[in-house]
């Protein structure tokens, strides 16, 4: 049996997770296996039998008194006592913040290996993975011997398929036992987001400035041109290193993943860190002075020319 | 504070990552080293910690001789001492690294008395498992929360925020505890002259810790293949605006 632990905050589902559950289910078929799948708490139990249209026959619904928010070694340990309840070959969860989080603790107290952000998966003796280094720049085969094999899938690696013929799904509860241990970390409150307008992630436009804009003060025209198509500013992190921008706005390995329409590049010379971050954008316009920089090359369209002096003629432009 | 930091040597790459013939390693003959980015966030915040709370820090890795480097670099701005734990260049896959650090943890606190706190990097830049300092904290049977971009400690007691959807998650626990760190939670300071210095009289413990197969092994890396793209000059200097205009009418992204 394949196991996809199904991620959701407070009853919302993480689409990453019909990512995971795709691949398990072609492991699933590969393996002649059945696919089932676990989720956290009650506010998910709205969300347990669509899952049928992406094969699931199964979904055990884990509730318990203290698993209503977030709370990883309490996720994690009733993974594991549902694990030993139903003794699958192989358990899946999307490589988000949270399920590599969840997916680690389990890995922990089960001590198994755990292949994290997998993009492949071969089965076999051992699991053969392909899975992603470098924040996606590199790829690397690995073998996985470990029995639960466990791992997660990297987000965005594949898309998320529906069945045709979806089978009946049997949905049951699961009670697991949890200790004042388990509880230790939780989210205990949140705060909301202050910033008003278009947040990075759902901007359709990405005005992005790097080591070229100069300073916290050459912000101001991406800041305007932004303002102008609707779009949110995004910094390199040379500029959120120097202090130009605050660290929320970074772009790349260490910062946020964006796809809008459109990422407008200025002065970014395009290193591989910052580059995973933008590379699912529709299109890149880069605007650089240097011809051969490599955000130049892997861009869509490219101006040559000082940033300082091209986007205040767009902004004209566009005023007019 | 007692503060142990873990961090770990990986190379500076800039556009691209060229691989050694097997594809078993990254060609490093013209790479610069550095630590990963989070963790020089974890190495400063160690020192902000100890300069306002009293107390120090050590910084402990796993990799070649040559993450000495990396070590009198967290010592530059303010690490006390370090312990290096000596591989032959192996890959350690997360499991073995785990272990390798927890018995070197052990073995520091039963000579030293107990780290209050553990920090690590999120995840490292290279490997990215991800998984690291959540098994070091499992097997010492501390708390430890991930990801944190905001860290507070008082009397004991912890208050990390790790950030979502633009918004904060509070968690809250008391010391001991294992933090796992993101870039952004402070702007790490470059060294000074005299930093450099005094970082070079400072002591290493160097151990050898014996490799084991933990459960997942590399056999090789490659380049993902990616979309050929045929970029289009607009034009160059400020005369492109025109052509800058005509293309985001045509990608329907004028408001």
């Amino acid at each position: 049996m394949i196991l996809t632990f199904i991620e959701h905050d407070r009853g919302k589902l993480n689409e990453s997770s019909l990512e995971a559950l795709t691949l398990a289910r072609r492991l699933a078929d590969d393996m002649a296996s059945r696919l089932e799948v676990a989720l956290i708490g009650a506010e998910a139990r709205a969300l347990a039998e669509p899952l049928a249209a992406y094969g699931a026959v199964r979904a055990h619904l884990v509730e318990h008194a203290w698993l209503d928010d977030y709370a990883p070694d309490a996720w994690a340990a009733s993974l594991a006592q549902l694990m030993a309840a139903t003794s699958p070959d192989v358990v899946v969860a999307a490589g988000s913040e949270r399920g590599n989080e969840v997916m680690a603790r389990l890995a922990a107290r089960l001590d198994l290996p755990l292949a994290s952000n997998c993009t492949e998966v071969a089965t076999g003796q051992p699991f053969r993975v392909t899975r992603v280094r470098w924040g996606g720049s590199l790829l690397e085969e690995a073998h996985l011997k470990g029995s639960p094999a466990l791992l997660t899938v990297a987000e965005h690696a594949l898309a998320a398929e529906s069945i045709s013929k979806p089978p009946e799904i049997d949905v049951r509860p699961f009670v697991p036992t949890l200790t004042e241990e388990d509880m230790r970390v939780r989210v205990v409150r949140r705060v909301e987001p202050e910033r008003e307008g278009v947040s990075l992630t759902d901007a359709r436009v990405v005005v992005a400035g790097g080591r070229g804009v100069g300073s916290a003060e050459g912000f101001a025209a991406l800041e305007e041109l932004a303002g102008l198509l609707g779009g949110a500013v995004a910094a390199s992190r040379v500029a959120t290193n120097n202090g130009w921008r605050p660290h929320a706005d970074q772009v790349g390995q260490t910062g946020a993943r964006v796809a809008p329409d459109l990422y407008i590049a200025c002065g970014i010379s395009g290193a591989i860190q910052h580059w995973v971050g933008c590379k699912a954008a529709k299109h890149i316009l880069a605007i650089n002075t240097d011809p051969e920089a490599p955000m130049v090359t892997k861009a869509d369209y490219a101006i040559i020319g000082d940033l300082h002096e091209v986007l205040p003629a767009i902004i004209q432009k566009l005023k007019s | 504070m007692n503060i142990l930091v873990c961090i770990k040597r990986v190379p500076e790459t800039g556009a691209r990552i060229n691989l050694t013939d097997d594809g078993r390693a990254i060609d490093t003959r013209y790479l610069g080293f550095t630590v990963s980015p989070h963790e020089e966030c974890a190495v400063e915040e160690a020192v902000r910690l100890i300069e306002k709370q009293g107390g120090q820090a050590t910084a402990l890795t796993l990799g070649p001789d040559e993450a000495e480097e990396q070590l009198r670099a967290a010592m530059s701005i303010g690490v006390d001492n370090a312990i290096l734990l000596a591989t032959d260049g192996r890959e350690w896959d997360p499991v073995a690294t785990a272990q390798a650090l927890v018995d070197a943890i052990r073995d520091r606190e039963a000579e030293q008395g107990p780290f209050d706190l553990i920090l690590f990097g999120n995840e490292s830049a290279d490997a990215g498992g991800y998984q690291v300092g959540v098994r070091v904290a499992h097997a010492l049977g501390r708390p430890c929360i991930t990801g944190v971009k905001q860290l507070s400690i008082e009397d004991g007691r912890v208050e990390a925020r790790r950030e979502a959807g633009g918004g904060w998650e509070v968690y809250e626990t008391s010391l001991p505890a294992v933090i796992t760190v993101k870039e952004g939670i402070n702007l790490p300071r470059y060294p000074s002259l005299p930093g450099r210095l005094r970082a070079k009289k400072k002591p290493i413990t160097r151990l050898e810790p014996t490799w084991f197969d933990g459960g997942l092994e590399m056999i090789r890396m490659k380049t993902p293949v990616e979309e050929e793209s045929q970029v289009t000059i607009l034009g160059h200097g400020p005369e492109a605006a025109d052509k800058a205009v005509a293309l985001f009418k045509e990608l329907g992204v004028l408001s």
